[in-house]
């Protein structure tokens, strides 16, 4: 069991390494200087070799690899070419934003998910398996930016609740209560969109398990029938959902940005949109950097986690 | 009054193929202690039979009777059901390796099963009767394996467990639904064993399922012979193995090697294959694999009738060619000569 968690944790650092090192090379590889585009056009060529020195940039090649791979590991991401910040602050304080928002969706569409999942499996051909479906379909077929529009439309103007609001993202520890008003329509939002997928995962899983003889024996034991689904079928099924949901999160950091650029949420998504806009090169490749540490960070929990549910897979 | 009795059972599910007929009018019953063989190639019936009367076949079409202490299984509420099983009858299942829920451990599995019926039984009460049960299943240190989960017990050990886990709440029916066939030899006369000497010491009535005569040639009192979804012949073991009457039984005593009816020990099939239960065959339901096979057979079903006293057989030979020997031999092909058939009689 130890033994297997080091080896996942030295293939995420591999993984890692491996982004870091894509990432140097896109870093120098680009058709414009970096010193010239901080420069700017118009700058003189002692400027340009002031900037290039300054950055280091005129040091050997490997030494400048090795500065990049400790100041990565350290944190330490570089500078904007816009706003001459930190990176690693930018995206501190772009952060929180996004993983609310990811944490809270994830929440409704694992519940959501299962929940319709094992009534349709359940309930095979049923109207309520019918209705799901068509929800299924429904938000597997909306595109993001119409659901983000939809939302807030049909809830606030439609329906009538203006509790709910649309705006700038709140933090939860100044105003619990205006956090919730703004965050819960992207939450639904974002949850609606990749719910669909848990139903029929959940839905496939339950009924493969559904037909295994040991759910025959828990029936031939004469469980109820709420503990021969739950208990012995829903926990046999889990497991590849569980995994899924690791590996959504993960990926999920920094591509939310339909969703906070609709409903105007200032997170990582946004970031990566105006970043992109203004050719602001260190901060695309610093939230790269961090998707794919929460990538491999989600990777190793599911790892970890998937032999904690199945005490099969605990090589010791 | 008999423990179980069950009256013309009949079992049939939708498919797109059209209707399976998988049981096609069943009547047997057993009594305390006893215990009944039914034996029968695959597909013909056996375990839909036997998990019908448990309730474990979903979507089947299910008609007749099977009175358990007077009371129909049949007509039961799901609620009623769940509570005849494990306290009143229980199961052991073909395939150990895929009967017990592998994410759990085979403790657990066990207390589960005591406490949901049980409810007042502590756990820690209920874990020692588990690590017991284990203990006299014969799980070597049983209170240290009741903490393993089933991919760390062995295929017989894990049959041992399902023994355990059936034998729990001392029930008065164990149906055994070829619970030998999934191990290998050695393992098979340990567990065949270990259920005979269980049966007798718990005095519980054992419904032992299999397709090979030779399991239950030293266990079983009565032996139903199913063919098609039908019983076919059904009697006494000592009846079954010296005096059969169904070409059918013939065909599988043969097929034991070294059995009663082996010839120098050789394993002789039966030719042909098990017919379509959605289109059965036209009067004997064996006629198209029979050796015997006469005009009648093929137009008239034969009726279960007494061949000789408790012995009943459907099959329109003489009632007097019974055996494997000479004399019924010739018996028989005389009445296949001339194209005798013995209706009415
Ligand atoms: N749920 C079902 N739907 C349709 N047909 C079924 C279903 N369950 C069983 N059958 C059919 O019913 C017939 C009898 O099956 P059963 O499992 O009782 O045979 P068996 O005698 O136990 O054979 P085996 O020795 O292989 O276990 C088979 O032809 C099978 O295909
Ligand atoms: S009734 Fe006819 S076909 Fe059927 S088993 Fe007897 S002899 Fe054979
Ligand atoms: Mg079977």
């Amino acid at each position: 069991m130890f033994r297997f968690i080091i080896r996942r944790l030295l293939f995420g650092i591999l993984v890692l390494w491996l982004v870091t090192t894509t990432v140097f090379c896109l870093l120098h590889i680009s058709p414009t200087p970096v010193e010239k585009m901080i420069a700017g056009p118009r700058a003189s060529a002692a400027t340009v070799a002031l900037i290039r020195h300054n950055l280091g940039l005129d040091r050997p090649f490997l030494v400048q690899y090795w500065s990049f791979l400790k100041d990565t590991f350290t944190g330490d991401l570089g500078y904007s070419y816009v706003t001459q910040a930190k990176v690693s602050s930018i995206i501190a304080d772009r952060l929180p934003a996004t993983l609310w928002l990811v944490l809270g969706a994830a929440v409704l569409w694992f519940v959501g998910g299962i929940t319709t999942g094992v009534l349709s499996a359940t309930k095979a051909r049923s109207l309520l398996d019918r209705t799901s479906t068509g929800f299924v379909l429904l938000g597997l077929s909306i595109p993001p930016f119409l659901m983000a529009l939809l939302l807030p439309f049909l809830f606030i103007h439609e329906i009538g609740i203006t509790w709910f609001q649309t705006g700038q993202y709140v933090s939860p520890f100044e105003d619990p209560t205006l956090f919730l008003q703004r965050m819960i329509l992207p939450w639904l939002a974002l949850a609606f969109l990749i719910v669909a997928t848990y139903t029929r995962l959940t839905r496939g899983s339950m009924m493969d398990v559904l037909g295994e003889d040991y759910i025959r024996t828990a029936r031939a034991k004469g469980l109820s029938e709420r503990r021969v689904i739950y208990r012995h079928g829903l926990r046999a099924a889990l497991t590849p959902i569980v995994t899924q949901f690791g590996v959504d999160i993960g990926a999920l950091i920094g591509s939310t940005i339909v969703t906070e650029k609709v409903f105007g949420l200032q997170g990582i998504g946004q970031l990566v949109y105006n970043s992109i806009v203004k050719g602001d090169t260190p901060v695309i490749l610093g939230v790269t950097l961090l998707t794919a540490l929460f990538v491999v960070v989600a990777n190793l929990i599911v790892d970890i986690g998937y032999s904690f549910l199945d005490p099969r897979v605990r090589v010791d | 009054m008999s423990l179980l009795e069950v009256t013309d059972l009949k079992v049939s599910f939708n498919t797109s193929d059209g209707v399976v007929q998988a049981v096609r009018g069943m009547t047997f019953s057993i009594d305390r202690g006893k215990t009944l063989g039914i034996v029968g190639e695959s597909g013909s019936g056996k375990s839909v039979s036997t998990q019908t009367l448990m309730g474990l076949t979903p979507g089947a079409k299910v008609s007749g009777q099977a009175l358990f202490e007077g009371q129909d299984l049949l007509s039961m509420t799901p609620d009623q059901l769940r509570r005849i099983r494990g306290p009143q009858i229980s199961m052991i299942f073909q395939d150990p390796l895929s009967s017990l829920h592998p994410l759990y451990k085979v403790g657990w599995q066990i207390v589960e099963m005591i406490r949901a019926h049980e409810p007042n039984v502590s756990k820690a009460d209920a874990r020692k009767r588990a690590v017991e049960l284990l203990g006299m299943v014969g799980i070597p240190q049983p209170d240290r394996r009741v903490d393993d989960y089933p991919h760390q017990f062995s295929g017989g050990m894990r049959q041992r467990a399902m023994i355990a886990m059936a034998l729990a709440l001392n029930p008065k029916l164990i149906i055994a639904d070829e619970p030998t066939t999934a191990l290998d030899a050695t393992v098979q006369a340990q567990i065949l064993d270990l259920m005979l000497r269980l049966q007798r010491e718990f005095d519980t009535a054992l419904i032992m399922i299999t397709h090979d005569l030779g399991v239950i040639a030293d266990l079983a009192d009565d032996v139903l012979v199913m063919y098609a979804g039908k019983p076919v012949e059904q009697t006494d073991r000592r009846s079954l193995y010296y005096r059969s009457h169904h070409p059918y039984s013939a065909g599988l005593l043969r097929s034991i090697p070294s059995g009663a009816g082996g010839r120098g020990g050789r394993l002789i099939p039966i030719p042909g294959q098990p017919p379509s239960l959605i289109s059965p065959p036209s009067g004997c339901s064996f006629h198209p694999r029979c050796p015997y096979v006469m005009d009648t057979c093929r137009v008239d079903e034969p009726p279960l009738r007494e061949v000789a006293a408790g012995h009943g057989s459907a099959c329109w030979l003489p009632k007097d060619a019974l055996g494997l020997g000479p004399e019924a031999e010739q018996l028989r092909e005389s009445a296949v000569a001339e194209g005798r058939t013995e209706v009415g009689a």
